[in-house]
């Protein structure tokens, strides 16, 4: 990396060859509406202020960070810190960017959200935002979801939420997005698609990671302040990819820090039931991006697997696919099982119990860390807390009986 | 010139308005689906749109989607679409375009789709998922093998959009006559007038079809009143599964009856 590289100033609608905008033509007045919108609240200071009192009121920013020296010892001579996206309010890092989004829907106008969920978290955090500002809030699910994340589910209908078990393709995920932007092409007039991660057209990758980034923007001054210094590796899961990029972008123009992120290997990277996109899949167009994807040679999308439903999608951000081509972020698969193993490791250590999801990115730590010299430090994005997961989590332990 | 276009134009002179049938490759079956097609064409449709399956069919309603879905589990190819297309222009006159989301193609490589699209006798190519903004390459092969391309216009288009969905389509401007995705409507979305106009006051001589919640012969003969064209899907797929190839058949019939 050269020094004088500037690539926190990339503002879509192209990241390198990704990115873009392939959706029906139905949808570019809403698409061109929301960016124009968006465009204008990024240089309202009043914008910024009423996001910024929600974050230190209704979501409990700024996150804390935590060292944890006893789970640090499982993957070396090294440091290791948790940014603590896990004590947002509603449990992971989605908030961040819904807590936009629904302030930018209000904005426009509408009076009704839709969202697409895979682990339940975003959906949970759209219908909290929905209840708040008093929209209506349908959440797409895929049937396999609704059932691997039973508690989300009512966690949603609590909230006043509608949630649609999404019973076509491959019944996860993907198939959540096909149906959430079926809807939206259908209701745009009084509708905002609040995407719940940094795929899709643009301007979703920009604004969701612009969202995020304050996670980033916390830790490197946090880190800066309480410790001295930058960590050395920043470490997060990625699914679509907005935890990692909301930690990554404000680091990607300090080149000394690297920057890891770890997908989901499934049953392995070499078998046929993974969700590794960067690692193990070719460059197309799926939900309207150019990016990487699991695909077969005719380009039809190929299921992806995971134990974690929030990773479980075939596609990934279009901004990972460039930092992944010019080589500034790599990215690694971590199986379903070293993603428990880690889950436990955690919350068996420190007593703190993270998502499925986040497992990955602390396995990681665990496997690659070894590989870094003594004394060097990883700051992971610790995205979410594992209440969700307990069935899951409890059934592959044996701590529900079945195994 | 567009052959396509010629149809379309010769029908309007004549005050005989069209019907655009489509159908999708492989469905149920590769063979089965090249003679659900030939005896559209046969039965009167007037320009074919031939769909190629895809896993994620943003665009389509459910009858679509599970016609889709079961031709690529009986194991559709997109190798298979050119000798469908051959065997499909073959036998009839009728202009074949292909209507396909950009994945695919991109996957086998756009120009040479194109070529192999050319070479199998298709008119040209539908792109539901690729707005005139990311399509150099297809404007680029497209215009080098006199092509057809048809973008959509829709009722959320600004002036600005319709005119280059105009200008930039060949063959026809496909006009969405609801906000919705596909999927037999009981109403014509009044809509439908509006974008129609808006893409004629660009000015453009290629003819306007209008697609997407069309389901009875008076909706073909009003669309028909006011545009180039009825483009017509679900129905046909709802048709072939009452009654295979007959009620398929006699289906375009009573439809191309109201566009009389
Ligand atoms: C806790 C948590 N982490 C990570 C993810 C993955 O999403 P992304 O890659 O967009 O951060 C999810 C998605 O549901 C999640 O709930």
């Amino acid at each position: 990396m050269s020094e004088q590289t500037n690539l926190r100033s990339q503002e879509g609608p192209y990241f390198g060859e990704y990115g873009g905008r392939f959706v029906p033509e139905s949808l570019i007045a809403a698409l061109d509406e929301l960016d124009a919108t968006y465009k204008t609240a990024k240089a309202d200071p009043s914008f910024a202020a009423e996001l910024a009192e929600l974050n230190k009121t209704y979501v409990g920013r700024p996150s804390i960070i935590t060292e944890v020296p006893k789970f640090a010892k499982l993957a070396g001579d090294i440091r290791v810190f948790l940014k603590r996206e896990d004590l947002n309010h509603t449990g992971s890092h989605k908030i961040n960017n819904v807590i936009g989004q629904a302030l930018l829907a209000k904005r426009m106008g509408k009076r009704r959200i839709i969202a697409e969920t895979g682990a339940g978290q975003h959906g949970v955090a759209s219908a909290t935002a929905a209840a708040l500002f008093g929209l209506e809030c349908v959440v797409y699910m895929g049937e396999v979801d609704t059932q691997r994340q039973a508690l989300n589910v009512a966690r949603m209908q609590l909230l006043g939420a509608t949630v649609i078990p999404v019973t076509t393709g491959s019944r996860t995920l993907k198939d959540a997005i096909n149906e959430a932007l079926r809807d939206w092409v259908t209701n745009v007039e009084d509708t905002h698609y609040l995407l719940g991660t940094v795929a899709g057209p643009h301007p979703f990758p920009t604004m969701v990671r612009d969202f995020h980034s304050i996670i980033g923007i916390e830790s490197r001054q946090q880190m800066l302040d309480d410790y001295g210094f930058l960590p050395d590796v920043l470490a997060a899961c990625v699914g679509g990819g907005s935890n990692a990029i909301g930690l990554f972008h404000a680091f990607l123009d300090d080149a000394s820090v690297k920057l890891w992120g770890f997908e989901a290997a499934g049953e392995g990277i070499d078998t046929p039931r993974h969700a590794a996109t960067l690692s193990k899949g070719k460059v197309g167009v799926l939900h309207g991006a150019k990016s990487y994807m699991l695909q077969d040679e005719d380009g039809q999308t190929v299921e992806s697997h995971s134990i974690s439903a929030g990773l479980d999608y075939p596609g990934v951000g279009p901004e990972h696919a460039w930092l992944k081509d010019i080589s500034r972020a790599e990215y690694f698969g971590i199986t379903d099982d070293q993603a428990m193993q880690a889950l436990k490791a955690l919350s068996q250590t420190e007593g703190i119990i993270p998502a499925i999801e986040t497992a990955h990115a602390l396995a990681g730590v665990i496997e690659y860390g070894h590989n870094l010299p003594a004394g060097s430090s990883i700051l992971v994005n610790l995205s979410g807390r594992g209440d969700k997961d307990m069935e899951t989590v409890g059934k592959y332990f044996g701590f529900l009986g079945s195994n | 010139m567009s052959k396509t276009a010629d149809v379309l134009n010769e029908l309007d002179s004549k005050n005989e308005p069209a019907l655009i049938g489509y159908f999708p490759a492989g469905f149920p079956t590769l063979d089965a689906s090249i003679a659900a097609c030939i005896a559209m064409c046969e039965a009167g449709v007037d320009v074919l749109e031939l769909g190629v399956p895809y896993s994620d069919p943003v665009m389509d309603g459910l009858v679509i989607q599970e016609a889709t879905e079961q031709a690529l589990s009986n194991g559709f190819k997109l190798k298979d679409l050119f000798p469908a297309l051959r065997a499909i222009t073959a036998a009839v006159k009728t202009p074949v375009l292909v209507m396909s989301y950009w994945n695919p193609i991109l996957q086998y490589g756009v120009e040479k789709f194109a070529r192999d699209l050319k070479d199998a006798g298709g008119a040209g190519l539908i792109t539901p998922d690729l707005i005139p903004d990311e399509a150099k390459q297809w404007l680029d092969i497209s215009d080098e093998l006199d092509l057809d391309r048809v973008f959509l216009a829709t009722p959320s288009s600004s002036k600005e959009r319709l005119a280059t969905s105009a200008n930039l389509s060949r063959g026809f401007v496909y006009a969405v006559s609801t906000m919705g995705i596909t999927g037999a409507r009981e109403d014509l979305d009044r809509k439908a007038r509006d974008v129609v106009a808006g893409v004629k006051d660009s000015g453009t001589s290629t003819p306007v079809c209008v697609g997407i919640g069309i389901s009875t012969a008076a909706q073909v003969a009003e669309v028909n009143s006011y545009a180039d064209g009825a483009i017509v899907g679900s129905l046909f797929i709802k048709a072939y599964l009452a009654g295979g190839i007959a009620v398929l058949s006699s289906t375009v019939t009573e439809l191309k009856s109201g566009s009389k």
